[in-house]
């Protein structure tokens, strides 16, 4: 289990994370969700004790992260892609983390065949792909056989049958009773692969709640209408205290009321409707909803500018 | 599952230890430039000295008569050797911050002191081991190709020197111990600066650029005082067989020499402590 207590880092003037507060328990895959730049990789790296909180702690089972004397036999972590030393063989890089907690020999070559990089264990990890270098970073998350696993954005740089293997590979984890905290900014991947979600945005907590909680979540539904006398329908509902989005067709997008009242409230008035409709957005939907505020870099239609998002550190 | 390790009860502070100086030491051995590095430094030593052995016997005159020192001659590559073991002192960490390899590291050994100590002794054993099988080579191999010159005859003795001549056995054995030093000095460079190309600047900046910044802006006198306690006039009194006038003497030059590593490596150990990997 991972606990989070007001975690807060500030670079600079800065705020990275923001008074944050989650638990990660143990036997499901939670999920990290949030923008590029939210601040997951920083959260991380303060539970693993690299980066020391400017306020607020974290505990992994109960203890601070650097109380542990042999902590790769209780967190294993994947970091970041190809945190590796380019002239080490595969091997050798698991093997000098291996001997630093007394952990086997023999356990290299298991955790090197989970990953399938036994052929190019004795090669230079300088010549290995993002893929292989994945792959390698999650090998030694597994060298300690930890009942905690924390990994950040293992799908990048993997190709579609990577991001099949580490999904079954999370489920199969989390199975086995073990936490599995899980970052990434691509909801669709959370959907299928996550059980609960820990979502931030600029470093703030906007949502932890399971991933079935989440698609069926009030905040995310909204009722489509279409009429002739929009503009009318608009200005009622507005008096309401409800907002309306009129859609690019000319329909309106109603949240945070049922159908039936905008049905009535349409029909005390007389207006014509040409259709009324509820519908649950997706998650990428909602999730897009919930970190509109808190997202660094928008374009005018308020989609996430790949180009101006920028690569997390 | 068959258990992976040793229980956790039994894990002692020296059992600890000794697992990480054996991870420091896999590292160490696992990368090609340790080996080139380190060949680099024997061969430098051992070459320098042989070709001096060679060349300079057929250049002697007169007035070399009171100075010519077969054993300071098989120790001059020392000078060069320093280059290698000085970046691979520095290499050591900053290696690990380049690659982010340090990541890894901390997350494994959170007591990042003990961590820095460990790659400290790992690499400050090994620059001692190799530092003296390669000033012991270079004076033996110097003074068998002196043996074999004709000594000129105004010279009045032979042109090699012995093992148990006085000064020389603390020399040849002191340039290990300074190799040992300076690369100990490179490693704390290499924490608080953290960038390869940084460390290894201020690293030789301190050897040979404040020898000459003293000699731009000091007077005479001020530099005879000051000049003995600069990094490198000091170390290298260790592995120098007569000292100079001016010179600290032997023990104390080293003496010297050992604080700028020590106040290296102890702010080294704050910085690892306090920043963040």
């Amino acid at each position: 289990m991972i606990e989070a207590f007001g975690l807060t880092k500030r670079y600079g003037d800065k705020l990275a994370v923001d008074d944050l507060s989650f638990t990660v328990p143990a036997g499901q895959v939670t999920g990290f969700l949030g923008p590029n730049g939210a601040g997951k990789s920083t959260t991380m790296r303060m539970v693993l004790g690299l980066d020391a909180p400017t306020a607020g702690s974290v505990t992994v089972n109960g203890r601070p992260y650097v109380e542990y004397r042999r902590p790769l036999l209780e967190v294993g972590a994947l970091l970041e892609a190809k945190a590796i030393h380019d002239g080490r063989s595969a091997y050798n890089h698991l093997l000098c983390l291996a001997q630093s907690n007394g952990i086997r020999r023999s356990r290299v070559d298991e955790a090197l065949d989970t990953v399938g990089l036994r052929e190019v264990a004795r090669k230079r990890s300088g010549g290995f792909s993002l893929g292989m270098g994945q792959r390698l970073g999650i090998a030694a998350a597994l060298l300690g056989d930890p009942k905690v696993l924390m990994f950040d954005e293992p799908v990048n740089g993997l190709d579609p049958e990577g991001v099949l293997w580490i999904r079954n590979l999370l489920k199969k984890l989390a199975g086995e009773g073990r936490t599995v905290f899980v970052s990434s900014h691509l909801m669709s991947e959370m959907s299928i692969t996550a059980d609960r979600l820990v979502i931030i945005g600029r470093g703030r907590l906007i949502a932890e709640t399971t991933v079935d909680e989440f698609l069926k979540g009030g905040t995310g539904n909204f009722v489509r209408v279409r009429s002739p006398q929009a503009d009318q329908l608009v200005r009622l509902l507005k008096a309401q205290g409800v907002t309306a989005v009129r859609d690019p067709d000319g329909a309106l997008s109603v949240t945070g009321v049922k159908l039936e009242a905008v049905g009535d409230l349409a029909g005390a008035n007389g207006l014509t409707l040409h259709e009324l409709s509820a519908h649950t957005a997706s998650l990428e939907d909602t999730f897009m909803e919930l970190t509109r505020d808190s997202v660094d870099f928008r374009t005018d239609d308020g989609a996430l500018d790949p180009a101006l998002v920028p690569a997390e550190s | 599952m068959e258990a992976i390790n040793t229980p956790q009860a039994a894990y002692s502070p020296l059992t600890e230890f000794s697992n990480v100086l054996r991870s420091e030491f896999t590292k160490l051995r696992s990368v090609r430039s340790t080996y080139w590095t380190l060949f680099t430094a024997v061969i430098l030593t051992i070459g320098l000295g042989a070709i001096a052995a060679v060349v300079v016997p057929g250049h002697l005159h007169l007035e070399d008569r009171a100075t010519f020192n077969g054993a300071r001659l098989s120790l001059g590559g020392v000078n060069l050797a320093q280059i290698a073991i000085g970046v691979l002192g520095v290499l050591v960490i900053t290696s690990e911050y380049g690659t982010g390899m340090i990541r890894a590291t901390i997350s494994a050994v959170p007591q990042r002191r003990m961590l820095l100590a460990a790659k400290g002794v790992v690499f400050a054993v090994t620059a001692l081991v190799v530092g003296e099988v390669a000033s012991f080579a270079a004076f033996f191999v110097t003074q068998a190709i002196l043996a074999g010159q004709h000594p000129p005859a105004f010279l009045g003795r032979n042109l090699q020197a012995s093992i148990s001549d006085p000064g020389v056995l603390r020399a040849v054995a002191g340039a290990g111990l300074y190799l040992a030093v300076l690369g100990l000095l490179g490693l704390g460079l290499g924490t608080i600066i953290r960038a390869s190309a940084g460390a290894i600047s201020a690293l030789f900046g301190l050897l040979f650029v404040l020898p000459i910044f003293s000699a731009a802006v000091l007077s005479p006198s001020e530099q005879n005082t000051i000049n003995p306690y600069l990094p490198f006039n000091a170390g290298r009194d260790i592995f120098t067989v007569h000292a100079g006038s001016g010179d600290l003497g032997p023990w104390s030059g080293f003496g010297v020499f050992c604080i700028y590593a020590v106040v290296a490596l102890v702010v080294a150990c704050v910085v690892i402590k306090r920043r963040d990997a």
